[in-house]
């Protein structure tokens, strides 16, 4: 949980590659015919297999015949190609399935083979569109191609994006020189409870969607297309947004019931964008231009003991006022937090050891991230309490100089994080750039992450 | 858990403190609900406009909107405009914060104060008698007398936990470990039931009761729990040398010293607000560490310091209880009932003075059972503090 600067006023349009929902051809039409809402959406109407070229085409026909939900937001459909991957200044969906997984197979050539299997699928599955032959049609004696649930359901806002982990880089590849000095191994940070069963991945896929059902079949039929090459090491689940990703979105609160995100870096913000969150060739491996890295961590938030919590100390403890939002030192939600403002006690009205006040960008020499966590619960633990919080995501350029420092400063001082949260879980990726609009897709064609192997 | 640099009431900095003490502890809190009416003031830089200046007896609830550029606050005084009914402070610029208080019929005055200085722009407040009983007992002195009565009980037990640690640590040094195991949870008794208090210095506390856990890379570790992993090692390999078992024992005592210095200091005071937050504290603790294992993952005693901590909140919820009693007289009762509870159910497995079972005798659901029990009570304290001070 970052503060993260907050910069002048809203812009209307994403400029992004990966960022502009496509458009939606005769998305009026079928809602004007009133037409049911089990639709074709995802028929195999692409064909059985082989190449796929572009997603402009692809994304016209998947949709054309399917968009009959009320949900305006579902219907949203993103751009595959781009120069950065899709996933990360694309307006936050509200639904995710992380996971993170081990490489089971030593053979380089497997490796490359999964990434195109899975770079073909993600083109198809963001479009809405079934896998291979199809949830319900293809050989009656063998198991459908596509799982099925997400049958009839749009597009979703559906995006799919791909990481490396440290592993990738270990001596099973021909790799470890191409690791990116940014991919580091994060330190112990004070308090750490990481658990074995969250931590860590050779390779990870985020899916965000609006509809959590569209997010979960992406997530298992990518897992599926990956059987004997890697598996599944853990997976997160998210079931709303904890941050603003664009100027248009209202932020939303997180699990101890606070706005979240209110300065998160935006995809707007191209300039800071540029500085704070893409690589470049300069920044040392140039097959990371265009890529970011992927901070992981799982927050379990001992909600209980939170609830119990006064609502002066809570307001302290994060420096906002938990109704509106706006900082302590005065103003609405998007006011700067001024962290001279003095109470009668001679004491910051926002203290500093609040959360606001470490994690502050001018705490951190300016240093921003964009986030992209979600809310999650997994049930409860052994002993009936909620096993939920905030499974944080944000991409920086550089790790070290822009999660680290802010990382060790909330687990030493900041008194939320000391008393309230456990980290469970934490993993970073170096997240490679996208494929050019106009790639080719297939067993010999191009695939995420190929300027790594090239 | 250490909470380091804890800018919290218990932080008791001088100037907190002192802020704390000018918040007139005269009436309590009601429940109030949602549904209660509101009086709006709005606190711009030259006026006070309260929305209503007369109120049937009762709950009165104030929604204080700072329309100035100053942080500002919120009185409701007595009609003698010196005692203070109630008050909010520190409203920062925009910012709306409410104020609830159970009034009974008098004449009274609103004031605001924006900028924090002088005598703030008044304006009579009248209050007519709606025939509910209202409780309005002037309750400061009590209530500095629980603060300091608490304030006793805790140089009390500093004081024992000086002379056990030092015991503990001969029988540490010498190298009779049989001994120093046997004293090790009995000791830490007495800085359990105080923890808020210990923790409260923000320095002292990591140093003393870090486990672990709590350490970033490359950070020193000392304490109680350095040492109780030197007495249970979880394996071969965790011996240290009798120097360096010298310098963690002379560590400790150090520690200790300065801890009883500080709350021994003549300056040192607890108010009733910190009294009431420590107990709800007291359980979080329980609630975070012991119930799990984490606290004495080594020695497994956390059962003491489990004891430790419901004995130390009890005692904090006593020096409360009569001023609690006439404002949320069910409060009381439910807390009596649920402190009474769980002290049966850990009565099963043993006590301070005759020792406790191992956390890893537990079975899993006696520790489900002790959970929610520490729930049924952690709730109802999370409203003690309101009850009794506000």
């Amino acid at each position: 949980m970052t503060e993260q600067d907050h910069q002048a006023a809203p812009a209307p349009s994403v400029e992004e590659g990966g960022g502009a929902p496509a458009p939606v051809p005769g998305d009026d039409a079928a809602v004007a015919a009133d037409a049911p809402r089990t639709g074709v959406s995802r028929r195999a109407v692409l064909g059985t297999a082989g190449a796929v070229a572009g997603a402009a085409a692809l994304t016209a026909g998947g949709f054309a015949a399917g968009r009959a939900t009320a949900d305006p937001l579902q219907q949203n459909a993103y751009d595959f190609f781009g120069a950065h991957q899709s996933g990360i200044v694309t307006p936050q969906q509200d639904r995710l399935h992380f996971a993170a997984f081990d490489i089971t197979t030593d053979s380089r050539a497997r490796v490359i083979s999964l990434l195109r299997r899975w770079s073909e699928a993600a083109a198809r599955l963001m479009t809405g569109s079934e896998l291979g032959s199809g949830a319900a049609g293809g050989a009656y004696a063998a198991p459908p191609d596509d799982t099925g649930e997400a049958l009839g359901l749009p597009a979703s806002g559906l995006t799919i994006t791909f990481g490396f982990g440290p592993g990738l880089f270990d001596d099973r590849f021909g790799l470890a020189s191409k690791r990116p000095a940014q991919l580091i191994d994060l330190p112990r940070f004070s308090g750490d409870t990481l658990e074995e069963r969250f931590t860590g991945g050779d390779l990870c896929i985020q899916a965000c969607a609006d509809d959590p059902q569209v997010a979960v079949h992406a997530i298992r039929n990518l897992s599926r297309l990956a059987f004997g090459d890697a598996a599944i090491r853990w997976s997160q689940l998210g079931f709303g947004r904890t941050s603003s990703t664009t100027r248009a979105q209202q932020t939303p609160r997180n699990f101890m019931g606070f706005k979240d995100g209110t300065a998160n870096l935006r995809a707007e913000d191209t300039e800071l964008v540029d500085r704070w969150v893409w690589a470049d060739a300069a920044d040392g491996q140039a097959w990371m231009a265009g890529g970011s890295y992927l901070v992981a961590r799982r927050i379990r938030i001992l909600a209980e003991i939170w609830d119990r919590t006064s609502l002066q100390q809570q307001e302290q403890d994060v420096g906002r006022t938990k109704g509106s939002g706006a900082p302590l030192s005065g103003g609405t939600e998007f006011t700067e937090p001024d962290f001279t403002v003095e109470g009668r006690d001679g004491e910051p009205l926002i203290r500093p050891t609040s959360h606001v006040a470490l994690a502050h960008p001018s705490a951190h020499g300016g240093a921003r991230m964009m986030r992209r966590g979600y809310n999650f619960t997994d049930g409860a633990d052994d002993l009936g309490r909620l096993d939920a919080g905030l499974f944080f995501l944000a991409y920086v350029r550089d790790p070290e100089t822009q999660f680290v420092p802010v990382q060790n400063a909330l687990s030493s001082s900041d008194v939320m994080t000391i008393e309230y949260l456990r980290t469970t879980g934490s993993a970073l990726f170096a997240i490679p750039p996208g494929l050019p609009a106009g790639s080719v897709l297939g067993s010999d064609g191009a695939y995420v992450g190929q300027e790594l192997f090239a | 858990m250490p909470r380091p640099a804890l800018a919290r009431p218990l932080a008791a900095s001088g100037a907190v403190l002192a802020a704390l003490a000018a918040l007139a502890l005269s009436a309590c809190v009601p429940n109030a609900s949602a549904d209660d009416a509101t009086i709006a003031v709005d606190s711009s830089a030259d006026a006070c406009d309260v929305a209503t200046t007369e109120v049937p007896s009762g709950t009165v609830v104030f929604d204080v909107t700072n329309t100035g550029d100053d942080v500002t606050e919120f009185y409701l005084l007595a009609s003698d405009g010196l005692r203070i009914i109630s008050e909010v402070e520190n409203v920062g610029p925009g910012i709306t914060r409410q104020l609830v208080v159970q009034v009974p019929a008098g004449d009274y005055l609103t004031a605001c104060k924006p900028g924090m200085t002088g005598d703030g722009i008044q304006a009579a407040f009248t209050v007519t008698d709606s025939g509910d009983d209202v409780f309005s007992g002037d309750n400061a002195e009590r209530l500095a007398a629980a603060g300091d009565q608490y304030l006793l009980y805790v140089r009390d037990q500093i004081q024992t936990l000086e002379d056990k640690t030092a015991a503990f640590l001969a029988a540490y040094t010498t190298g009779d470990d049989d001994e120093a195991r046997a004293l090790y949870a009995d000791a830490r008794v007495h800085w359990e039931r105080i923890e808020p208090v210990a923790e409260s210095f923000g320095d002292l506390d990591p140093m003393m009761d870090a486990r672990e856990a709590d350490l970033a890379e490359g950070e020193e570790w000392t304490g109680w729990h350095r040492i109780e992993k030197n007495l249970w090692p979880p394996a071969e390999g965790y011996d240290v040398t009798a120097d360096e078992r010298q310098e963690l024992a002379d560590k400790l005592a150090a520690d200790t010293a300065e801890l009883a210095a500080r709350v021994n200091a003549e300056d040192f005071a607890i108010d009733a607000f910190q009294v009431g937050n420590g107990a709800k504290e007291l359980l979080d603790e329980v609630a975070a560490g012991k119930i799990t294992g984490e606290e004495e993952i080594w020695s497994h005693t956390d059962l003491w310091d489990f004891q430790a901590n419901v004995d130390g909140a009890a005692v904090a919820f006593g020096v409360l209880r009569d001023v609690t009693l006439e404002s949320d007289p069910d409060l009381v009762e439910e807390l009596d009932s649920r402190f009474a509870e769980l002290n049966e159910l850990l009565a099963q497995y043993g006590s301070i003075e005759d020792g406790f079972v191992l956390y890893t005798d537990l079975t899993e659901d006696q520790i489900v059972e002790l959970a929610r029990s520490v729930d049924a009570l952690g709730e109802p304290l999370s409203r003690l503090t309101a009850a009794a001070v506000l």
